[in-house]
């Protein structure tokens, strides 16, 4: 689904903050991506979104070579991956409801079409209660959930998210996991970026661990 | 899905949008309609266009002023009869109108009567005068054929062997220079609006530039949920479409309304010498449809120009945001 082949990442003129990585995010797996602050999780995460164009090496996403992708693709191969970022990013003029729909908004699709899927998802998440809130008004666990359902709500093939318990309690965060688990169930191929070990000790899954930009997988 | 494809599906979906909104099924939008910096933008914008429209209308002012002062003054020439010991005023102005109706190319003559004449002075001398115990000289107004034109020269020697204190002025030193003054006017003031209009379209590029970076977050969020550019860019320059036409209306009616109570200022208050003053030199000091049209062009090209500004900076943001393929650069 995801592929990278001896992938080197430099700001300007700096040293390579990430080098030689290679692996694959298969269809319908479930991984961590862990490592020290500062190690380049979100830098590959920006990578894997197609926010960050590699100073070297070979990226393919979904099948398709990056380098050869024009910018007018991009948008129809973003609404195939579902981001959770780390600040969340809802917008806070619009209501949990609003910010849930606004990828099938973008997508020019009719309200009446999504209205009931978007409900549903944002009962699933938990946030039934808070369906016609601002942001403003959220908990810091509310608007994570909000953000995971922004991400979810057009089935995306892969979901990366980053540090999505960073900001919330432990209960909370293995709610959020077990959500995470539930969607890799249904098909959904699943990176979670995190530097919580209590989390990822919870399931047994794959880890790619990043440590002064080297890459190590265990399987 | 092929470009066409995708292009047929926005405009299908777009289709679907409007027939919505016909329905009155309202979203919120994606764009906030009012922040602080969108309300400093659109008093700029008021306050630009407001000027902008000021000088426009003064250009057409006396643009036409102008026009009419050629017109009005070459179909007139006048005749003057200067006050002497012994001369007998009603005879001399009669005699001096007969001679003006009898030369080829004089459509009329009319002798300005004492009471109209009073009037002219009353500014100087003021009201109530008799001014037949005053050396004051009076005038013969003739109304002249601007396709054939008499022959001046022989009118004026015609009157000077028959009434020797009659001047003939057929207006043209003045006319000429009046005109010139009008034209260079006219030319300083096309100057100035020039500038106006540069000083504008920067304002309102950096005013919609710096409104902009206030919704930075939203172009950002719009990108990674898979929105397309066009409609990124096309959310942007709707709203600040609608924010350039408030700003733009808001200080063009501003101006048309000053205009107006300017004209009607000046309309009420004709009977007045000050009034009459300002009469003669810019007509009832109104501006003219030029001038209309000119400030709502005005309004549309500030609005279309922030919109424009918008699409451009969006599109800028969205190119430095987005990952470029290395086949692009």
């Amino acid at each position: 689904m995801i592929r990278f082949e001896n992938v080197g990442l430099r700001y300007d003129m700096g040293p390579e903050v990430l080098r030689d990585l290679s692996f694959e995010i298969r269809r319908q797996s479930f991984q961590f991506l862990t490592g020290p602050s500062g190690a380049g999780k979100t830098s590959l995460l920006r990578m894997l979104f197609l926010a960050l164009r590699p100073t070297r090496g070979l990226i393919t996403v979904l099948g398709r070579d990056v380098a050869t992708l024009s910018r007018k693709d991009l948008p129809s191969i973003r609404r195939r991956i579902g981001v959770v970022f780390q600040d969340f990013r809802l917008l806070d003029h619009m209501t949990t409801y609003e910010n849930v729909a606004l990828p099938l908004r973008v997508r020019g699709k009719e309200e009446r079409e999504y209205r009931q899927d978007v409900v549903d998802l944002i009962k699933w998440v938990g946030l039934g209660e808070r369906l016609h809130a601002l942001p403003i008004v959220l908990s810091g666990g509310e608007k994570q959930r909000a953000a995971i359902a922004r991400a979810l709500i057009d089935q995306p093939d892969v979901l990366l998210a980053d540090e999505p318990t960073g900001n919330v309690d432990a209960p909370l965060a293995r709610r959020l996991l077990r959500l995470f688990l539930e969607l890799n169930r249904s098909g959904t191929a699943v990176v979670i970026a995190t530097h919580d070990l209590g989390l990822m000790e919870q399931v047994d899954a794959r880890r790619l661990i990043l440590s002064e930009g080297r890459l190590e997988i265990y399987d | 899905m092929t470009d066409t494809a995708a292009t047929t599906a926005e405009a299908l979906s777009r289709a679907r949008r409007f027939a919505s909104r016909l329905r009155g099924e309202r979203q919120t939008p994606i764009v906030p309609a009012g922040n602080v910096a969108g309300r400093a933008m659109t008093t700029v914008i008021a306050i630009m266009t407001f000027l902008a429209a000021l000088t426009v209308g003064a250009v057409s002012l006396v643009g036409d002023t102008a026009a009419r002062w050629q017109n009005d003054i070459s179909d007139e020439i006048t005749i003057q009869v200067k006050p002497a010991d012994g001369l007998d005023m009603p005879q001399a102005l009669e005699t001096a109108r007969q001679i003006a109706l009898q030369t080829p190319g004089v459509k009329g003559a009319s002798i300005l009567d004492e009471a109209a004449t009073g009037r002219l002075l009353e500014p100087w001398l003021g009201e109530g005068v008799d001014l037949s115990e005053l050396p004051v000289p009076r005038l013969v107004i003739v109304s002249i054929d601007t396709a054939e034109p008499p022959n001046f020269a022989f009118m004026r020697t015609e009157l000077k062997e028959a009434v020797p204190e009659a001047d003939l002025d057929d207006h043209r030193a003045w006319v000429s220079r009046l005109v010139t003054m009008a034209r260079t006017v006219v030319f300083i003031g096309i100057f100035v609006l020039s500038l106006v209009i540069v000083a504008t379209t920067l304002t309102v590029i950096f005013a919609t530039r710096g409104a902009m970076s206030g919704n930075r977050h939203i172009v950002e969020v719009l990108h990674f949920v898979g929105a397309r550019s066009s409609f990124i860019a096309r959310e942007f320059e709707r709203h600040f479409l609608r924010l350039g036409l408030i700003g733009a209306a808001a200080g063009g009616i501003v101006a048309i309304v000053l205009f107006a109570m300017l004209g009607f200022f000046t309309a009420a208050n004709r009977q007045t010498p000050e009034a009459d003053q300002i009469s003669a030199l810019f007509g009832s000091f109104t501006i003219g449809w030029t001038g209309y049209a000119g400030v709502l062009l005005l309004i549309a090209t500030v609005a279309t120009l922030t919109a424009l500004t918008s699409r451009w900076t969006v599109t800028r943001h969205l190119a430095d945001i987005d990952m470029i393929s290395p086949v692009e650069n």
